[in-house]
């Protein structure tokens, strides 16, 4: 029994539980009308009736929706520049300045420009996530292609190959479990922008629903949505590396 | 070969502002969207003179600054702790790595209803968001100290704050710095998302409210100093960091 218990780690959930236990008798005890605090089983029950009437799920869905438009689109180009910058020193070269000086700017500061360009919306979302992801994704990829082997460029000029054939059959298969934890890095980039970009502007989601819950005095929805939100990235991640680990585990290694 | 880079380069550069101003000039997308790049610099240039913009880029990185040094504090007294106590890490670990992937700006509606509407408010946003690298960066540093080092250590009888400051930070360290280096990007960002949000003046306020009356050019003149606040303190710290870093490097 002890053995079970200590290979569950049961030390690591004493704290969280003992706290949350304090909190609901400290609140059961002493009742306090707060507009901050909620019980723990409040938050579980709001978070249990946004389930059952299906909102929480529409909402996640916009928010879904959004961040992995945006990872596509600006994944997408990432990787193709990435591709391009990883086999070419000239051209990574030319656009090294422009990539320095593009790169730094933070990607909350397009909420705005965006909001003017394309009102509210899924654009306005889909354009700052993409501009976010795209940069970690050329990053990365260039990074993975100058990884790859040289010989097999090499047996690629001997084949004759054209370049997409070399891209298509030699560069992506062996670049492909590195851009695949770049691909991970950013899915999780892409989720905290949509939430950010709905908290702070965009009327829809997740993020929107977390600040209308504060904004509307309601604490319990409040942690409720805040605790879906963890959930939903902690189960992302979690899952990709589940992936990640069961597709490349010969070719990364135990690199994380 | 070296010049031939640094030319490219530079012309790259010098091709997509040209690009820019065609694009501006012609009116391919309007000006009320893409002010050119001479209508983005009188901006920028007037607001530098008569001290507005000025005063509110100083407000963006004090901020900024404040919120990031008070997570490096944090963060690198807690991952010493953490790191340096096994026993520590298994009662405290499982709840950080709960808490960690929580996107920071999630915590600003909580951060709201507890605090409200402040500044301190916002600066406590930026340290709860910032803190994460600098405490995973230095709880891993402090883990992964060679344990020969522990036995010398234990040797000299240093007393654990003694091996925290003689061995532990100096081998934590170029960790500890990346951590910094990352928690500085997320600084600026929670200090722009903050200031949207709790009305403090600076220039993600600025921005914003540019955007909301279409002053297209002070829009621009914003982002570019926001970019020029993430570039300029990255390469601060950047070189802060091999400078720091030095005698590793032999």
């Amino acid at each position: 029994m002890r053995a079970l218990l200590d290979r569950l780690g049961w030390r690591g959930w004493a704290l969280p539980v003992t706290l949350l236990v304090l909190a609901e008798v400290a609140m059961r005890i002493n009742p306090v009308e707060s507009d901050a605090l909620a019980r723990p089983t409040d938050v579980l029950n709001a978070l249990a009736q946004t389930i059952a009437n299906g909102s929480v799920l529409s909402l996640s869905a916009q928010t879904l929706a959004a961040a992995l438009a945006g990872l596509a689109l600006g994944g997408g180009l990432g990787l193709a520049a990435g591709i391009w910058f990883g086999l070419s020193r000239a051209a990574s070269d030319a656009a090294s300045l422009s990539v320095e000086l593009l790169r730094p700017v933070p990607s909350v500061a397009l909420i705005p420009l965006s909001m003017l360009v394309f009102g509210f919306g899924f654009r306005m979302e889909i354009a700052v996530i993409a501009f976010t992801c795209f940069w970690p994704m050329l990053l990365l990829s260039q990074a993975a292609v100058r990884n790859v082997e040289p010989r097999l460029l090499e047996v690629a000029r001997v084949l004759g190959f054209a370049w997409w054939e070399r891209v298509l059959k030699l560069i992506l298969p062996a670049a492909l479990p590195r851009i695949f934890v770049a691909f991970r890095l950013c899915v999780g980039i892409a989720l905290v922008v949509a939430v950010t970009t709905e908290i702070a502007a965009n009327p829809q989601g997740l993020g929107y629903a977390l600040m209308n819950a504060q904004q509307s005095l309601r604490p319990d929805l409040m942690f409720a949505m805040l605790l879906w939100i963890g959930l939903l990235g902690w189960g992302l991640g979690a899952g990709l590396l589940l992936l990640q680990r069961a597709w490349f585990r010969h070719s990364l290694g135990q690199q994380p | 070969m070296k010049t031939r880079a640094i030319v490219s380069s530079v012309s790259v550069s010098v091709a997509l502002l040209a690009l820019w101003c065609v694009i501006a000039e012609l009116e391919w997308i309007s000006s009320i969207f893409l002010p050119g790049p001479a209508a983005t610099w009188q901006s920028l240039s007037d607001g530098l003179r008569q001290g507005e913009l000025l005063h509110l880029t100083l407000g963006t990185v004090e901020r900024m600054a404040y919120g990031w040094a008070l997570a490096s504090l944090i963060g690198m007294a807690l991952g010493a702790l953490i790191g340096i106590s096994p026993l520590l890490r298994t009662w405290l670990q499982p709840t950080l790595e709960l808490i960690r992937p929580l996107p920071a700006s999630a915590i600003v509606p909580v951060a709201i209803a507890f605090i409200g509407l402040s500044p301190a408010m916002v600066l406590i946003v930026i340290a709860f968001g910032a803190v994460w690298p600098v405490l995973l960066a230095t709880t891993h540093g402090f883990a992964n100290i060679e344990p020969r080092l522990h036995e010398v250590g234990r040797v000299l009888r240093l007393s654990p704050l003694a091996f925290i400051i003689k061995v532990g930070l100096p081998n934590a360290m170029p960790d500890a710095l990346a951590g910094m280096r990352l928690s500085l990007t997320v600084s600026l960002i929670l200090a722009i998302v903050g200031e949207m949000l709790a009305s403090q003046e600076g220039l993600g306020l600025a921005i914003l409210q540019a955007a909301r009356s279409f002053r297209s050019a002070d829009l621009f003149a914003g982002v570019v100093l926001l970019g020029a606040i993430g570039f300029v303190s990255n390469s601060l710290l950047g070189m802060a960091e091999r400078r720091a870093l030095k005698w590793k490097q032999i």
